[in-house]
């Protein structure tokens, strides 16, 4: 079993969001491994180890600093890792990121591509289905629950209000969802074990980007609320309030 | 003449609401380029060609298949969108559409925008949020074709009297399959598409005292329960209620926090809310800096009052 499994460099959801020329100011900000991208890690260790064979590479398209994204990828049990280095990758939209990917992926031998179901930052949601589909094999997107039988895959994923059950042949692309697994943390003998494998650092064009940002701003300021008491006392004043005020009762 | 292609979504064979908001949209941008909207159904289903023109539609398209793919149904929207002399194509921002909305555009070799929440049909932007809706990015597609996701409850269907033509086109297929949907239990909305929200925090104290929560829900139409996400990873509530980064984004007409404090990844998934009301014992809580109303009180005692209030509305 040939694991493909993608991940992005992120700021912390936690993390105050400033802007400068029409992106994040890096300024202070934490950086992390996209939380999706490690339920994604997870389940191809998972993966492998049922397996007992097979090897995990871990694909970025990122800046320089994301040696240190894969870095943990790798104490976490992943094989080898590449960076598919531009400085300009942060910024990439989704469709571009999704070509550089799909471009590397050609020539590699994969049964199966894993992705985060989004990346916290650009919160796209596609690049795992534009690099399926740029690739020819089918995708699930949003999984909950995955299981491999005889060269196909059989996932759950939540729709609004529903769980649908989608089969797919391999090779095939993923994206996964909270609540596929539980991500492990690298052990200190995985992190000292990371250090001797294979980082390969590929320097990439981008080309022209398909997606433009004219304008970034923080979101609109709400207008200035009010307490309008305290405790089950203050319910008919609210209530009173949310019909004949704000009308939306 | 270039046209605008509204990509509809169906359950079960019936249309889904959202996809109504979508041809709105899809309606002001045709009207101001002087173009046309069609509509697209790429899985058989029942459609109202009266419900569908009055929500924008000049034309609608009928797939002549109802298998549930993917794969398949971006190679027919892909293919139709060719045929149509399509330059933009509207999908709805759920779980299948923004699927949809990338395969769709690497299709097409052109870029896309998910969870649009404002289109400016002069200059051909979208706005959109980014960083869990802490920023808003407005971007310019650079491609043939411009492919984008709409998110719910940010535009709304045109309202006009006419009905739309409806004819049969061929749906690929795909090499993926839906095997099965199971509907969740309960009957509520989705949180990521209900127009009330009814959400609870750490402040509601356990899991047992959900029943306070959902009582509030019940006297309200269409209210749908949401959580945060120290509830949700406590295993008191499941995922599909989480509302903020790493849950869903929600921008509901009505948002009641209860026992919520306001972390900055809750705030930034609910704040594009119309009406916010915050219930928390700690008047300190950031929630009340995003609050339309707010009362000062333990969530457990304000609830079974509120909902004995809203019962006597009736609504």
């Amino acid at each position: 079993m040939n694991i493909i499994s993608f991940v992005k460099r992120v700021p912390a959801t936690t993390a105050n969001v400033a802007i400068a020329d029409n992106k994040l100011n890096p300024e202070g900000v934490e950086f992390v491994l996209n939380p999706y991208d490690e339920f994604a890690v997870e389940e191809s260790l998972a993966i492998k180890e049922a397996a007992g064979a097979g090897s995990i590479t871990a694909i970025s398209f990122g800046a320089g600093e994301t040696q240190k994204e894969l870095r943990t990828v790798l104490a976490m049990g992943a094989d080898t890792a590449v960076l598919l280095a531009n400085p300009a990758a942060p910024e990439a939209d989704g469709a571009t990121t999704a070509r550089v990917l799909a471009e590397n992926c050609k020539g590699r031998e994969f049964d199966l591509l894993m992705f985060g179901k989004q990346s916290v930052d650009r919160d796209q949601h596609g690049v795992g289905p534009a690099v399926a589909t740029l690739l020819g094999v089918p995708c699930i997107t949003e999984v909950v629950k995955l299981e491999l039988a005889e060269g196909k895959v059989i996932a759950e994923r939540e729709i609004e209000g529903a769980r649908e059950i989608v089969e797919a042949t391999l090779p095939c692309a993923i994206t996964c969802q909270k609540g596929l697994n539980t991500p492990r943390f690298a052990s200190l003998r995985g992190i000292m074990a990371a250090k001797k494998k294979p980082l390969e650092v590929v320097d990439v064009e981008i080309g022209e980007t398909t997606v433009e940002v004219v304008a970034m701003n923080l979101p609109p300021a709400r207008p200035a609320g009010r307490i309008v008491g305290e405790g089950a006392a203050a319910v008919p004043e609210l209530v009173s309030a949310l019909r004949n005020e704000a009308k939306v009762l | 003449m270039s046209n605008i292609l509204v990509i509809l979504e169906s359950r079960d064979g019936s249309l889904r609401a959202a996809s109504l908001e979508a041809l709105g949209a899809a309606r002001i941008i045709a009207d101001q380029r002087g173009a046309s909207v069609i509509a697209l159904a790429t899985e058989k289903c029942e459609l109202d060609a009266t419900l569908l023109g009055g929500a924008g539609a000049d034309k609608v398209l009928l797939a002549d298949a109802a298998s549930h793919s993917a794969d398949g149904a971006a190679a027919t929207a892909a293919r139709v969108a060719k045929e149509s002399d399509a330059n933009v194509v509207l999908l709805s921002a759920t779980v299948r559409g923004r699927d949809l909305t990338a395969r769709i555009a690497a299709l097409l070799d052109t870029g896309f925008a998910a969870d649009c929440t404002a289109i400016d049909a002069d200059a051909m932007t979208f706005t959109r949020p980014e960083f869990g809706g802490r920023a808003f990015a407005t971007v310019k597609i650079n491609g043939p074709v411009a492919v984008a996701s709409l998110r719910g409850n940010f535009f709304a269907a045109a309202g006009r009297e006419a009905s739309a033509e409806v004819s049969e086109v061929t749906s690929e297929t795909g090499v993926s399959m839906v095997t099965e949907i199971s509907s969740q239990a309960g009957g509520r909305p989705d949180v990521s598409e209900a127009t009330k929200v009814v959400s609870g925090g750490r402040g509601m104290g356990d899991a047992e005292n959900w029943p306070l929560l959902e009582a509030v829900a019940d006297a309200i139409p269409g209210c749908a329960l949401g959580a945060t996400r120290a509830v949700v990873d406590s295993g008191w509530r499941p995922h599909s209620e989480q509302v903020g980064q790493t849950g869903k984004t929600v921008a509901p007409e009505l948002y009641i926090a209860a026992g919520i404090s306001g972390a900055i990844q809750h705030l930034a998934g609910m704040s594009s809310s119309k009406v916010i009301v915050a219930i928390n014992k700690d008047a300190e809580a950031p929630i009340f800096k995003h609050a339309t109303y707010g009362i000062v009180g333990d969530a457990l005692e304000v609830l079974p009052a509120l909902a004995e209030e809203l019962s006597k509305l009736d609504l």
